[in-house]
């Protein structure tokens, strides 16, 4: 999947994940998307619950070798 | 309208601000409006480092002095070991790249989350504005419950 932006926070610690998401997501326009890399192992169900609430759309997420990623689209 | 968090936080443990602002980015991340209202020990966390020169009377210079001075200070709420405990805790934390409590302070204020410190404790404890760091709101309790009652997640720490 081709990412308009992708987001690097690898090693960061909750709150931080979703704290540099909210910004980088603010910055785009709707229906653009964005990879976030995470290395929490928390942020599966963090970014689960976050795009939910703030009416985003989460277009799919892998785990490759401890580094997850989540497309998430703006709407 | 924005949805609303509010947290009260009463303790002055470095372990218990560092979950209210914890909570507080992560809810400013979900795009809430923010309020953490600072009372009793609470307090402690928006004292400046440094030594403020202030006119106030003998019992309220002792409370000064007996509190711990700003975030840096605090003590853990268990373990703290006369102060030890809170070096091995920032010491885990930095390893695991976790933010400060001055960080995560600050961090909220970028984000815009509202601090409010309370003038009726501030008088009791003897802690006036020139003390406590910039960028704060002075209320009493009926600012907070206006931003309660709105609040779809209201905690008290």
């Amino acid at each position: 999947m081709k990412a308009d932006l992708v987001l690097d926070t690898k090693g960061m610690a909750c709150p931080m994940p979703i704290v540099k998401a909210k910004k980088a997501l603010d910055g785009l326009a709707p229906g653009q998307i964005m990879e976030v890399q995470s290395t929490d192992k928390g942020s599966v169900n963090d970014f689960q619950a976050w795009v939910k609430q703030t009416k985003h759309e989460l277009l799919s997420y892998k785990e490759e070798s401890g580094i997850y990623k989540f497309f998430v689209k703006k709407i | 309208m924005a949805d609303q968090s509010t947290i009260v936080l009463f303790s002055g443990d470095l372990d218990k601000a560092i979950a209210a602002f914890i909570i507080a980015n992560g809810a400013a991340a979900y795009d809430h409006e923010v309020t953490i209202f600072f009372t009793f020990w609470g307090l402690n966390a928006l004292r400046k480092d440094e030594v403020v020169k202030t006119n106030k009377g003998l019992l309220e210079k002792a409370f000064g002095w007996m509190m711990p001075r700003g975030a840096k200070k605090l003590g853990l709420s268990k373990m703290n070991f006369a102060g030890l405990g809170p070096q091995m805790i920032k010491h885990v934390m930095k390893k695991h790249n976790a933010l400060t409590l001055p960080q995560l302070i600050e961090l909220a204020q970028e984000q815009g989350v509202k601090l409010v410190a309370c003038t009726m404790t501030m008088d009791l404890l003897g802690l006036q504005q020139e003390e406590l760091i910039d960028g704060l709101e002075y209320a009493g309790v009926a600012a907070y419950l206006g931003d309660a009652s709105n609040g779809k997640v209201n905690l008290f720490i």
